[in-house]
């Protein structure tokens, strides 16, 4: 059975030129997988991530033809059912932590907030042992830290840590890695990867990588211009037949390949039907 | 140091060190660094955030306090605060185009404002064909940098680099803000540019890949210190002698399970 299901999702906002549609007529179904959501910048794919959540910020609005978490329907949902939901079994980690994590709040207050208990040794000891699990060396230290005292990639992996302490059972990751060195990006991945494997955690994987998303995620969906153009096995990516697809794949330098000038991507008028 | 001991340097840095003082902290931002490159070569620093890569940029173009070493330009020491001819033959395209493009100024005046300072003539020509050999029509001329997308940020700021007809380019992060797809075409109209008027790059990048493509050598920096030097060729054959590189090859091509 399915985790979530989504069809026909569409995301508009009001402009001065009328109604713009930012996501148009998105389906898709995601069991305890990793699905990849690609796409360059304006195609979609945060606010696709926002919608499911029912983050969509005002004016805009999201609307869809079937939208169930585990056979709860969200299109209507309560804002009573939106509290049971988010948080404890539907989370994001955003692209960046400078602006996602309360600055005056430690690191361990905000963790022990997210577990929503009033703060005790039971609480204290499910937050650390969470940031040893998101491979903190020192989470005695982190606990006790504000935001600004961590670096980029501890501080993320301090969100990450925030968002799955509650054991949520769909986790949505916006760009989780694209602020961090490659080195760290690596390590942060194994977590996440690990979270799939150990916990059967749905993840939805959003980024305009589509190399390291084709290495890590088991699915892929390609969008463009708020449309899925094209879904796919993540190995079968090399056979990709959309040409937006092959485009995106081809116009990235690779080390191996010295191939000059680089192929540029030729947009379609098409491709926005 | 490979291909450039026969002849005098185009830009060579020897020892350079960079600190940062405020109150007691004390930064050492890059320590001991030296590299030479040729005219007419592409070198390239790779390094993650906090390496010192955009240090040493900084470094040349007079923007970051040298603490220590030399660096020459054409053999001779550079004058300190840097001249008016000193940035005649040397220019800098930075990372981020939507914070290095005055947000009130047109394009016009961010073209015409290098021109007036260096006394250049035929202004109007000169700006028309900045902007064609950019890729940009002169249309573009008296919009405002709102108006425009990120690439096409990107390529008024390499035009406003080229104006004053440097004979070096000094590249931090050129497409590190900008689309996969809009990265091809910003690369190709460096390099591009390079071979037409047999410029000399240096560029720093996070991305293995895009300097590989872009740099005929280039060096590892880690923790403001130097690991590693490697040629083009090295790389595509991963010969990388340090564990350091060896990490960065791996990361470059996604993500491998433990």
């Amino acid at each position: 059975m399915s985790l979530l299901s989504v069809e026909n999702l569409r995301v508009t906002f009001p402009t001065r030129q009328g109604p713009s549609e930012v996501v148009r007529g998105v389906t898709f179904e995601l069991g305890r997988e990793r699905l990849g959501i690609v796409g360059e910048s304006g195609s979609g794919k945060s606010q696709t991530g926002r919608a499911i959540l029912g983050l969509t910020p005002p004016p805009g609005k999201a609307t869809a033809d079937r939208l169930e978490f585990d056979g709860i329907d969200l299109r209507n949902a309560s804002a009573r059912t939106w509290r049971s939901l988010r948080g404890s079994r539907m989370s994001m980690v955003m692209q960046d932590p400078k602006y996602s994590l309360n600055p005056v709040m430690t690191i361990g207050r905000q963790l022990i907030e997210a577990l929503r208990y009033s703060g005790g040794g039971a609480a204290k000891a499910e937050a650390m042992a969470m940031l040893e699990a998101v491979q903190i060396r020192d989470p005695e230290r982190v606990f006790r830290a504000y935001p600004h005292e961590l670096s980029g990639g501890m501080g993320q992996r301090a969100m990450i840590a925030m968002m799955l302490v509650t054991k949520p059972d769909l986790l949505i990751a916006d760009e989780p890695t694209s602020a961090l060195d490659v080195t760290v990006q690596v390590e942060v991945l194994r977590i996440l990867d690990g979270l799939v494997r150990d916990r059967g955690m749905g993840l939805i994987f959003i980024s305009h990588d589509l190399r390291l998303v084709s290495s890590f995620c088991d699915r892929v969906l390609v969008m463009y211009a708020g449309r899925v153009v094209e879904e796919l096995d993540a190995r079968d990516l090399s056979k990709a037949q959309h040409p937006y697809t092959r485009g995106l794949m081809n116009c990235l330098p690779k080390i191996d390949d010295d191939q000059r000038p680089l192929p540029v991507l030729e947009r379609d008028a098409a491709w926005l039907e | 140091m490979a291909g450039v001991n026969d002849k005098v340097a185009k830009l060579e840095a020897r020892d350079l060190d960079v600190t940062f003082r405020s109150g007691r902290d004390v930064v050492r931002a890059v320590r001991g660094t030296s590299f030479a490159v040729a005219e007419g070569e592409s070198f390239g620093i790779v390094g993650e955030s906090g390496s010192g890569k955009s240090t040493v940029l900084r470094a040349i173009c007079g923007l970051a306090p040298v603490s220590g070493g030399t660096i020459k330009l054409d053999g001779r020491d550079l004058p300190n605060p840097r001249d008016a001819a000193f940035y005649r033959q040397v220019q800098m395209v930075f990372q981020d185009p939507y914070a290095s493009l005055h947000p009130r100024h047109t394009i016009d005046g961010v073209l015409s404002e290098p021109l007036a300072i260096h006394g250049f003539d035929n202004r109007e020509e000169r700006i028309e064909k900045a902007l064609t050999d950019v890729g940009l029509g002169s249309d573009f001329r008296f919009r405002f940098p709102h108006q425009l997308s990120g690439g096409q940020r990107q390529r008024v700021a390499i035009a406003r680099a080229l104006i004053l007809e440097p004979s070096v380019l000094l590249l931090d992060e050129p497409t590190s803000a900008l689309d996969a797809s809009i990265q091809a075409e910003v690369l190709n109209l460096l390099d591009g540019l390079r071979s037409a008027r047999g410029l000399t790059y240096v560029m720093v990048s996070h991305d293995l890949a895009v300097v590989a493509h872009m740099c005929d050598r280039l060096v590892v920096m880690q923790h403001g210190r130097q690991v590693e030097e490697l040629t083009r060729a090295a790389l595509q054959a991963h010969r990388a002698e340090t564990d350091y590189t060896r990490q960065l090859l791996a990361a470059s091509e996604g993500y491998t399970p433990a």
